[in-house]
């Protein structure tokens, strides 16, 4: 007999197993759905998780891909583990690029070391200014975050429309929506010659240990902590909630921002409608897969950063429906949150007596 | 032994020529990259019409749908250029930069770009239709059957090919109803029917009762279909989606081209080339008229057609004026294709602004 027992705590071998459990239950559930849509599994699961990273330019598309995801991760996860809930990060990540786009072109033509810092520090900065409008209305105006910076989200894409079909949009373009291309002094540095990944990874990792440190090692990182177990008891330790609350959406704006210079100054080199694929919605699930470790967030990176490059891989030699990927995604998120179940409680196997 | 020799000999060489004949004919494989989803019923879907063409013909063909043109349409243009396909079409012009960048590494293989304007290497080439043509006789059916005199428009972004069509549809009705105004919605998109379908509410609202659209999905028809006015389809026969709303449709006819450039690819005779084909050349079909058109004005659409094909007729023949009055083309003249490529300005009788 099967009994179902609550834990008196939440398990911390299981905390850490199940994001592994739901990617495994992601491959089973997706080669039963290969299956059924008649394609044989395991050559669809071939060519989903493993021709697209076998060789080196392959895996350097994965890290290039998993750098703002990763990055974008990061950010969330300071806001996640207090209890805010930044759902806008691909809003902040289009204002940064915007601002940043907009450094970039008025240096345009114009060469120098010190443009691309100047680029990138005003894409952080305008992640910072996006993030804060929630965080502010949030703390003193006590709105909903959630609903606030994701509206945020289409009037941030309603201003990059604006912009590079009106005032930025390249003189010697027809009239297309897209600005100039920008000059070599405001692009990030390939990493190696005939590939796309660029120094954009070097500000994900920087990322990922700088949180391990403020997770783990300083005192915000603990009020943090707590005010993500409860409110309450965070008020009643006397910590100053709203400067914290702030300071969250800062960080988390300034990750998205950085994520969106990296995709602007790296492989796209110019502003146009579409510069990110909801980078800043993916990262959510990869936050919450990466369990807000930060460990755990470069591995969660990658492995959704596979889901987009097996979709293409797998459409292009098996004329596998590309939006596979996005089922994938789907799949993980909600197998990782089914299998949270297990962390509350167990479940027992009791002999029945003969 | 010397005549077995030669007979071996000349049958080897047979053999090789047809097998290289062959080769040369089945071997060559085609890519389509895709914006869309493949059963948008608009301008995805009708590339796909004319990637099944290019099967039809013998060829083996892949896509790949919903390529966004962020950073990964580069991606998919260099591993469908690495596996082995000759000829790639890239169907959205948010793909010009990647085209041209992957098409640099890969000279060998044919890049074929479509709606857009650089060819920076030998192996790009671009293509586009001339919709314009297609509008004149929408233009010419709307100011017909319009009852308000308010035509509606949903646009999708102001660049020369969207204004190019609103001046070319304006001015066709206003040669057949001088009374008429063309309102338009920009919806900011190419395809998204929920905001297509309250662009045309909108339009509705306003009196509009014909809708034209520069958007690809079925919304906007259907909701006049709901609303009891007249729309047209836009890039296929959307006629089955509303049936009583749908007075004819434009359609994209990508499949000759398609079928003409991987051919010369397979003869060697592909070469770099900027396509702008009309009505003319078939690349812009005008589906059944309705019959719900009275009989003169569908001979009069045909005979249109039939001059449109032929060059008689131009879309923009002067005298053109734009909003404030100036001239844009002088009586007897045609506006070149320079002018089209580039409009940026309304003709006069288009109401609003173009957003800046």
């Amino acid at each position: 007999m099967i009994k179902i027992v609550k834990r008196d705590q939440p398990s911390r071998a299981i905390f850490f197993f199940t994001p592994v459990l739901a990617i495994f239950l992601t491959l089973v559930a997706g080669g039963l759905i290969f299956f059924i849509l008649g394609f044989k599994p395991f050559e669809a699961l071939k060519f989903f998780f493993i021709v697209p990273i076998a060789d080196k330019y392959g895996f350097s598309e994965l890290l290039l891909k998993a750098t703002p995801l990763c990055l974008i991760a990061i950010g969330l996860s300071f806001c996640f583990k207090s209890n805010n809930w930044n759902i806008g990060a691909e809003g902040q990540l289009t204002f940064g690029a915007i601002v940043s786009g907009g450094v970039a072109l008025l240096f345009y033509e114009q060469e120098g070391f010190y443009i691309l810092p100047i680029v990138i520090l005003a894409g952080a900065i305008g992640g910072m200014l996006y993030a804060s409008i929630p965080a502010i209305l949030k703390t003193y105006f006590n709105t909903n975050e959630i609903l606030v910076s994701l509206m945020l989200v289409y009037v941030s894409k309603l201003i990059l429309d604006y912009l590079v079909v009106g005032p930025w949009s390249n003189p010697e373009g027809f009239n297309f929506p897209e600005t100039r291309q920008f000059s070599d002094s405001a692009k990030l540095p390939l990493l190696f010659e005939g590939l796309r990944i660029h120094a954009g990874i070097f500000l994900a990792l920087a990322a990922v240990v700088i949180s391990w440190f403020v997770f783990y090692k300083t005192y915000l990182g603990f009020q943090m902590k707590v005010s993500g177990f409860s409110l309450k008891t965070a008020k009643y330790a006397g910590y100053k909630g709203k400067k914290m609350i702030i300071l969250v959406f800062l960080i988390s704006g300034a990750c998205a921002g950085l994520a969106g210079v990296g995709e602007i100054t790296g492989p796209i080199g110019q502003l146009h409608r579409e510069i990110s694929p909801d980078y800043g919605f993916t990262a959510i699930i990869v936050a919450f897969l990466g369990r807000l470790h930060p460990v755990g967030i470069i591995f969660a990176s990658l492995v959704v950063a596979i889901t987009y490059l097996g979709a293409e891989t797998a459409q292009i030699f098996m004329q596998i429906p590309k939006y596979t990927g996005q089922v994938f995604q789907g799949m993980i998120l909600f197998f990782l949150l089914a299998s949270d179940y297990l962390l509350f409680f167990k479940i027992k196997f009791i002999g029945l007596k003969k | 032994m010397h005549k077995i020799f030669i007979r071996s000999f000349v049958s080897s060489l047979v053999l090789l020529f047809t097998l290289t004949v062959a080769a040369i004919a089945k071997d060559v494989k085609a890519a389509f990259v895709y914006i869309g989803p493949t059963g948008d019923h608009g301008w995805t879907y009708q590339h796909d019409v004319g990637r099944k063409a290019v099967e039809a013909a013998g060829f083996k063909t892949t896509y790949v749908e919903g390529v966004p043109e962020s950073a990964d349409a580069e991606r998919v243009l260099r591993q469908l250029a690495n596996s082995g396909h000759d000829i790639i079409f890239t169907t959205s012009f948010g793909y010009m930069n990647p085209t041209n960048k992957v098409a640099k590494e890969f000279p060998n293989v044919k890049f074929e770009h479509a709606t857009g304007y650089k060819r920076e290497h030998a192996n790009v080439s671009t293509y586009a239709a001339r919709f314009y043509e297609g509008r004149t006789i929408l233009g010419t059916i709307a100011g017909t059957m319009t009852k308000s005199n308010v035509i509606g428009y949903v646009a999708s972004f102001p660049i020369p090919e969207v204004i190019r069509g609103i001046n070319s549809f304006t001015l066709a009705a206003q040669k057949v109803n001088p009374n008429i105004k063309t309102k338009i919605v920009w919806a900011f998109t190419w395809y998204d029917p929920g905001k297509e379908a309250e662009a045309a509410k909108a339009l509705i609202d306003q009196g509009a009762d014909v809708i034209a659209q520069h958007t690809d999905s079925t919304a906007i028809v259907q909701m006049a279909e709901k609303a009891g006015v007249y729309a047209f389809g836009q890039a296929s026969d959307m006629d089955k989606f509303a049936p009583k709303a749908v007075l004819t449709s434009v359609e994209n006819n990508w499949g000759p081209y398609y079928v003409d450039r991987v051919k010369a690819v397979a003869n060697g005779t592909w070469n770099q080339k900027d396509t702008w084909h009309g009505i003319g050349d078939g690349m812009v079909v005008i589906s059944d008229l309705d019959s719900q058109m009275p009989a003169d004005l569908r001979s009069k659409v045909k005979k249109l057609q039939a001059d449109l094909a032929s060059g008689k007729v131009h879309s923009f023949t002067g005298p053109i004026y734009d909003q404030k009055g100036n001239l844009m083309v002088a009586e007897g003249k045609t506006a070149d294709d320079g002018m089209l490529a580039g409009m940026m300005t309304y003709v006069k009788g288009v109401e609003g602004d173009i957003p800046k």
